[in-house]
């Protein structure tokens, strides 16, 4: 596999005074994935984005950008970033602000009305920053992190108080640039928004990593069976006498069934169908995000 | 170096009232130029300011930067306000998160203050000649080109002024504040000449201590001009070289608003290494 990496973080330590924010942390980022950073409040997600964007001292540990052999500042014009709030001059205009962008991080300014098309501003490109509404600044930042063409682009918490339209619109925008490849790294409390765009998560407690990896290889899990028929009772017989079955539920008539290795539900039904079980229901399901969010953090604190 | 300066220009620019105190600052530095038309005439008495021999080369050098100087605060509002709002307006984060390095960060405002600066100093120079050639009693070469150190310790003033300023901004992040620290600050210088002078050492030596205050250093660069204009009337025609020894710019007074100008750079830069933002 060809991958390039694009960040690595190797046992980052930050502390404020004697809360230590994050903890030990160590992971990369490759080009062309999708990453989440999931965690509550508080997990330090925005401490470790600081550390990476140069605006947060680390404590202890060390990271580096792209192959290491540039300073953190010169990476950043090759990254795009948007963190907490959007941060522009109040009394300048989007056109203006990005202008200003573009001179910081040295590229031309040829991109400015292609980047507002994409986000949806170009209607408002001479209005004042100041008299924007929140979605609106979101969506500027979004505008502005591209502006580079960045080779990764990071947004932390970027659909945090907007309402269902702004939240729909930012989701919609980051599919898109997703969809042309580029490296994503998405921080954020919310479970779904990062089980509906990322291919890897990092799953952040109190600072300290608690899984790393893919996204369907969270848990150990293959997943189980949701069942129902007419002779529950013998149903549930046979699915402890059978190996590949772990765990077995019932909640109302509804059985639910945990593999322990795999099976195909085609051959659970032929199988049950055999020995004269017939199903009024079969699902096969793998855990939510949520299910194995809470399974991951529940085990770390046993 | 040109491409941080155009950044700091965007931004103040747009600024509203960054512009109409910069531009309030330099027409007034023009406006020096009007004392020239003070005129009293109330009946038997009458009065020019400009006959009074306050344009004569190389007076005018003295006493149109000793003037000017007082104009400096819009320009502190200016730099204060430019440093304090990146704060308030969190875009310094903005600024590195872009790809800003911190020393850049610091440089690009410091460019700026060598700038307003430079810009004053050719202002001031070019309204002082402009008045001279006007109304000076003499206008010979050597003597219209002479007393020039005036010009170079305006420009020094104002830098170390306008570093105080910058480090103010970054120490205390709001522009009201950090303004009120200013007028504190040159409280604070006095009551600590008067605390040494009382309890620690004699009078003598603690104006001497005195000269290496931050703001005593800087006022100390260019010495009021108005003793030397009286003097200029009480001796007539004899303008002595030993008149010129006393008001003199010393290389000592430029060095310590240098060192301080120095410390103020390196401090905001310090301080900003150090902050999480």
């Amino acid at each position: 596999m060809s991958s390039e990496t694009i960040l690595t973080i190797n046992n980052l330590t930050k502390k404020y005074g004697h809360i230590t924010a994050v903890k030990d942390l160590s992971f990369t980022i490759e080009k062309g994935n999708v990453y989440g950073i999931l965690g509550p409040n508080g997990s330090g997600k925005s401490t470790t984005l600081g550390i990476v964007l140069n605006v947060v001292n680390k404590t202890l540990g060390d990271f580096h950008w792209f192959d290491g052999n540039v300073s953190t500042h010169e990476a950043l014009k090759r990254v795009g970033a948007i963190i907490e709030r959007p941060n522009f001059y109040p009394y300048m205009t989007a056109i203006q602000n990005l202008k200003l962008v573009c001179k910081i991080k040295g590229v031309s300014q040829d991109k400015i009305e292609e980047k507002l098309k994409i986000v949806g501003l170009l209607e408002r490109k001479n209005s004042k920053f100041r008299t924007y509404s929140l979605g609106m600044k979101q969506r500027l930042a979004i505008a502005s992190a591209l502006l580079n063409d960045p080779e990764i682009l990071i947004l932390d918490e970027p659909t945090n108080g907007l309402d269902p339209e702004g939240i729909h619109s930012i989701r919609e925008i980051i599919k898109k640039i997703a969809s042309q490849g580029t490296t994503i790294l998405l921080a954020s409390h919310l479970l779904d928004e990062v089980e509906k765009v990322c291919s890897h998560v990092v799953i952040l407690r109190k600072g300290e990593k608690l899984y790393g990896g893919r996204v369907d290889e969270m848990v150990a899990s293959h997943g189980f069976f949701e069942l129902k028929s007419e002779a529950n009772g013998e149903l549930v017989q046979l699915l402890e006498s059978h190996n590949a079955f772990g765990k077995i539920t019932t909640e109302g008539d509804l059985i639910t069934a945990f593999l322990n290795q795999p099976l195909k539900s085609n051959e659970l039904n032929k199988l049950l169908f055999e020995k004269g079980i017939v199903l009024s229901h079969l699902v096969q399901r793998k855990e939510s995000l949520e299910e194995q969010f809470l399974t991951i953090t529940q085990n770390q604190s046993n | 170096m040109v491409r941080l300066l155009q950044i700091e220009w965007i931004k103040l620019w747009n600024n509203r009232a960054s512009k109409v105190l910069i531009v309030a600052y330099f027409v007034l530095l023009t406006l020096i130029s009007l004392v020239a038309a003070i005129k009293f005439d109330i009946g038997p008495i009458k009065f020019h300011l400009a006959e009074l021999g306050i344009f004569n080369f190389p007076y005018v050098w003295h006493f149109n930067t000793f003037i000017a100087a007082f104009f400096k605060l819009f320009l502190a509002v200016v730099i204060v306000s430019m440093m304090a709002n990146e704060y308030s307006n969190k875009t310094i984060k903005q600024n590195l998160i872009d790809g800003f390095s911190k020393w850049e960060f610091v440089y690009s405002k410091f460019l700026t203050v060598l700038a307003f600066a430079a810009v004053s100093t050719v202002f001031i120079f070019v309204v002082s000649l402009l008045l001279g050639l006007g109304y000076s009693d003499y206008n010979e070469i050597g003597i219209i080109f002479s007393d020039l150190e005036f010009i170079l310790a305006f420009f020094i003033k104002l830098v170390g002024f306008f570093s105080f300023c910058l480090f103010l901004g970054i120490l205390v992040k709001r522009s009201a504040f950090a303004l009120g620290f200013l007028i504190l600050w040159t409280i604070i210088e006095q009551l600590l000449f008067g605390l040494i002078g009382w309890k620690l050492t004699t009078w003598d030596t603690a104006k001497q201590i005195k000269n290496f205050f931050p703001l005593e250093s800087m006022a100390n660069l260019i010495n009021e001009p108005f003793s030397r204009l009286s003097a200029v009337q009480n001796l007539g025609q004899q303008i002595g070289e030993d008149l010129k020894f006393d008001y003199a710019v010393h290389w000592y007074e430029i060095l310590i608003v240098l060192v301080w100008s120095s410390l103020f750079i390196y401090w905001s830069y310090a301080l900003l290494k150090r902050r999480d933002l």
